[in-house]
């Protein structure tokens, strides 16, 4: 089974390049937790023993944007905290995953209000809407498990031309 | 003589030339007088020492819309030692627009202040720092305000770029 037993009866395999750089890729996904309201107990939950996010090679969430490659929102985003949010996406280094995690996040959810903003993909790129108020953390690994089928069909080309951004300094916060 | 009696007559004895307008609803006290004398009152309030109204508990306001005096600031204090509370109103007008500011009175209510003058931009008087504390600082509405639509005005505050 797996590896072992692929190597057992050569010694080598063959693959593409891509393949196995991405399989690398969706294995280890390190997530930024831009925990920033309630979502943020059920993404803690994930990590705990019960669900044990370590089953999929996420159990290192890193606070610092610099280590990591999914960023998963959790929680209200009003505007006076979009700008942070942004700026930390920004610190992070290429290729980048994100989640909007529960209602608030993907839509404003129950925050119809002019303080809230009204789903976060209006100033961020979101690769995976999560349902949920909060979302359950099985629901939260069934995000990752989706992330990791996505980061499973890119190719080294896709991210050839991909620049960070230069960082915008903000006068705001 | 029970709390409420006693109030009302210290604040009569003591204030005699300010019109009191009392109401007593649901058990709950409430003294209403012109914006120009909150500062005073509240001193008396705070230091007699039959009453001692030591703590603030809210400063907010109320926003009529169409009334002539179109702002209500009311004030929740509480006096530990009768097990007491009071609440003290004050009208504004939306062409002042301005009442004189309480932190001299009680420090906590430094920024009970700030919230109610960036909900509704009451501006107070003599308050050591009167920054905005919820909305951004060069934001221009109040969103407390009845005018103020429910899902803002767009473009009032910007979002990063994708």
């Amino acid at each position: 089974m797996g590896l072992e037993s692929l190597l057992k009866q050569d010694g080598y395999f063959t693959t593409k390049v891509d393949a196995l750089v991405a399989w690398a890729r969706k294995s280890s996904v390190w997530p930024m937790p831009m925990g920033i309201s309630c979502c943020a107990i059920e993404m803690m939950a994930v990590g705990d023993p019960k669900y044990d996010i370590a089953r999929f090679g996420s159990e290192v969430m890193r606070f610092t944007p610099r280590q990591c490659d999914l960023m998963i929102v959790a929680g209200t985003v009003t505007y006076k905290m979009a700008p942070v949010v942004k700026k930390i996406y920004d610190q992070m280094p290429e290729p980048k995953w994100v989640i909007a995690m529960g209602a608030c996040t993907a839509s404003g959810g129950i925050y119809r209000t002019y303080s809230v903003v009204q789903g976060i993909d209006q100033f961020l790129p979101v690769d995976c809407y999560l349902a949920g108020c909060p979302p359950r953390p099985d629901n939260l690994l069934n995000a990752l498990i989706m992330i990791q089928d996505k980061i499973g069909r890119t190719k080294a080309a896709d991210f050839k031309n991909v620049k960070s951004p230069e960082l915008e300094l903000t006068s705001r916060n | 003589m029970n709390n409420k009696e006693l109030v009302l007559q210290k604040l009569k004895e003591n204030f005699s030339d300010i019109n009191f307008e009392t109401t007593d609803y649901l058990d709950e006290l409430t003294v209403k007088f012109p914006r120009d004398s909150v500062v005073k009152i509240c001193e008396f309030l705070k230091s007699d020492p039959a009453l001692e109204f030591l703590l603030c508990e809210d400063i907010t306001a109320i926003d009529w819309a169409k009334r002539k005096d179109r702002f209500t600031v009311v004030y929740h204090i509480y006096s530990i030692k009768n097990n007491f509370r009071l609440r003290l109103k004050a009208d504004v007008d939306e062409s002042e627009c301005s009442i004189d500011s309480v932190t001299s009175v009680w420090k906590g209510a430094n920024w009970q202040e700030r919230e109610t003058y960036d909900m509704y931009g009451i501006k107070f008087n003599n308050h050591p720092d009167l920054r905005r504390m919820y909305m951004p600082e060069d934001f221009e509405y109040y969103p407390l305000r009845k005018d103020f639509p429910l899902m803002g005005i767009p473009g009032s505050i910007p979002l990063p770029k994708k």
